[in-house]
């Protein structure tokens, strides 16, 4: 465990002092700035503390991101608008609830593909095109046409997630649903199984290790979906109103804390995937 | 009238003892460089209760036989029954076993859900599953092994198994396709053996794919000696050999001059090649 643990922690310490350092680099002119306006000559001790305090940095130093994320979580009520958690969980529910639709129309459109010929050949290249589409600039685009149809809320940003999350879906359950070899599939015809018999029995769970690699992928995509698809909605609430707040008012340490929030949700969200995935698989005799 | 109702039952008879008839079976596939003749006037009777065994290089159409028996390939022409009817009708009607040279289990199924799965695809009932995944492992000699899956059994173990599979739902034709191929010599003599009894004690006919002279001459009643370019038969031999056969009769005498017809066969196929 030790041997594991030692290196992890290396580079741990070793990104933390570049960014330390980074911060002095970064913020040292505006110190500098302010000194001479206020007529102060600078040590280098006093220069290094004023980088890594300021009210907003170009660049926060780790602790002071630290400080914001523990100020907005554990000190405030989970309700309260100022709690990132409460803002994180806005996030985690358009997420969840596009990773949902995503999985289930990737999955519908793979089994499409692998039995119709037809649809492989017009369904594949579109969603293919789709992918190429920024969403950035489509984001804004569904959030306007639903609300015109009367859909608000959490459902166009769960469309956006869904957007992005079907992608890696459609494709590793493509290849997982293919994956079966032709002795296999022999096999299943010298019994005379009907091709429900070979989807259920061969093709579905030989496609399950390709399901959840597509999901791990799928969900990170959908936790992104569902942050850009709060930046148009006016940063009412959530990870991404958080960041467009941020960057509205100079507030780079609340940005820095919702990235490193994000960054904390999926990995949160693809160990789960990782847990489910081992738990699923073992069940299976394959783990 | 009576002399023609006695030609039908004489012919009747003749048909339920061949199980297997092929006449003139050619099988073409078009490539890229050109038609590849796998088959090529094939000609052969497979009689009820037969062990034969298909021999040659690669490319002598062995396999593809095999497979057109199966109906896993469409002759290009000729004429092929199995039980009577057309390969296809057969198929339909479950009328063999076809084991593979790779066991082919599923990871995701236990040797015992492995078995039954054809028995599920038919539709047999839960207890009747049972009894007979329990009867087939039992012929196998891997009773007790149910509950395992395919990844801790060793290869012949799974291979094995995957004859159980085969055997499960009392087809009662049995057509393997190098099913020994790629295990050791050790466990390959112990199987042989093993098929040997219950081959005599299930009574089925069986169609055998090899490259072994030696377990070509110890299993079969009758080995079809094949040679490529275009795929043909260029022997047929009747073994003289008992049908009960220990392993130490592949010392006798007999053995080694039909193994020794056999080697003569696939030598003339290869000489006319070139």
């Amino acid at each position: 465990m030790r041997h594991r643990v030692l290196p992890v922690l290396a580079v741990v310490a070793a990104l933390v002092v570049v960014w330390y350092g980074a911060a002095v680099w970064l913020n040292a002119a505006w110190a500098q700035d302010r000194a001479a306006r206020a007529g102060v000559e600078l040590g280098l001790v006093e220069l290094v503390a004023d980088t890594w305090a300021q009210d907003k940095p170009k660049l926060p130093a780790p602790h002071q991101v630290a400080e914001e994320i523990w100020r907005t979580t554990a000190g405030q009520k989970i309700t309260s608008r100022r709690s990132l958690l409460h803002h994180s969980w806005v996030t985690l529910s358009a997420t969840l609830l596009g990773f949902a639709f995503g999985t289930a129309l990737g999955i519908g459109l793979a089994v499409g593909i692998v039995h119709s010929r037809v649809m492989d050949m017009s369904v594949m290249p579109w969603v293919i095109a789709s992918q190429t589409i920024p969403i950035l600039a489509i984001a804004p685009m569904i959030i306007v046409v639903l609300n015109a149809v009367g859909i608000s809320g959490l459902l166009p940003k769960a469309m956006i997630s869904m957007y992005l999350s079907f992608f890696p879906v459609v494709v590793g359950m493509v290849k997982g649903l293919r994956s079966p070899g032709l002795m296999q599939l022999d096999q299943m015809k010298t019994w005379n199984a009907s091709p429900a018999q070979t989807f259920w029995r061969l093709r579905l769970p030989a496609s399950v290790p390709y399901l959840f690699a597509s999901m791990k992928v799928a969900i990170a995509a959908s936790l992104v979906g569902a942050i850009v698809g709060e930046l148009p909605t006016g940063a009412v609430a959530g990870l991404g109103a958080r960041l467009l707040a941020g960057s509205y008012y100079g507030q780079t340490i609340q940005i820095w804390s919702a990235l490193f929030m994000a960054a904390a949700l999926a990995a949160l969200l693809v160990a789960l995937i990782g847990a489910l995935q081992r738990v699923v698989l073992r069940r299976m005799g394959m783990g | 009238m009576g002399a023609g109702a006695g030609q039908a039952v004489a012919g009747q008879q003749d048909a339920a003892q061949t199980v297997i008839a092929a006449r003139g079976l050619d099988l073409t596939f078009e490539t890229g460089d050109g038609p590849v003749h796998a088959l090529k006037g094939v000609t052969l009777d497979i009689r009820k209760g037969d062990f034969v065994s298909f021999i040659g290089p690669s490319g002598c159409g062995k396999t593809t036989l095999l497979r057109c028996i199966a109906a896993l390939e469409e002759p290009t022409g000729g004429s092929l029954t199995v039980n009577g009817m057309s390969p296809d009708a057969a198929r339909r009607a479950r009328a063999y076993g076809y084991v593979f040279q790779a066991a082919g289990l599923f990871p995701w199924r236990t040797i015992g859900r492995n078995v039954s799965l054809p028995l599920e695809i038919m539709g047999y009932g839960r207890a009747e599953i049972r009894e007979r995944v329990a009867r087939v492992l039992a012929l196998v000699d891997l009773a007790g092994f149910e509950k395992k899956y395919p990844w801790q059994l060793s290869g012949g173990m799974q291979q094995r198994a995957s004859i159980a599979r085969a055997l499960a739902f009392d087809a009662d034709i049995l057509l393997m396709d190098e099913p020994f191929g790629a295990l050791d010599e050790i466990v390959r003599d112990h199987l042989n053996e093993q098929l040997l009894q219950l081959w005599a004690r299930t009574d089925k006919t069986i169609g055998f794919v090899t490259h072994s002279i030696p377990e070509a001459v110890y299993l079969s009643t009758r080995i079809v000696v094949m040679s490529p370019r275009p795929g043909r038969i260029t022997d047929v031999i009747d073994s003289p050999l008992p049908r009960e056969r220990p392993l130490d009769i592949r010392d006798t005498p007999e053995f080694l001059e039909v193994a020794h017809r056999v080697r003569e066969g696939l030598r003339a196929g290869h000489a006319y090649d070139d």
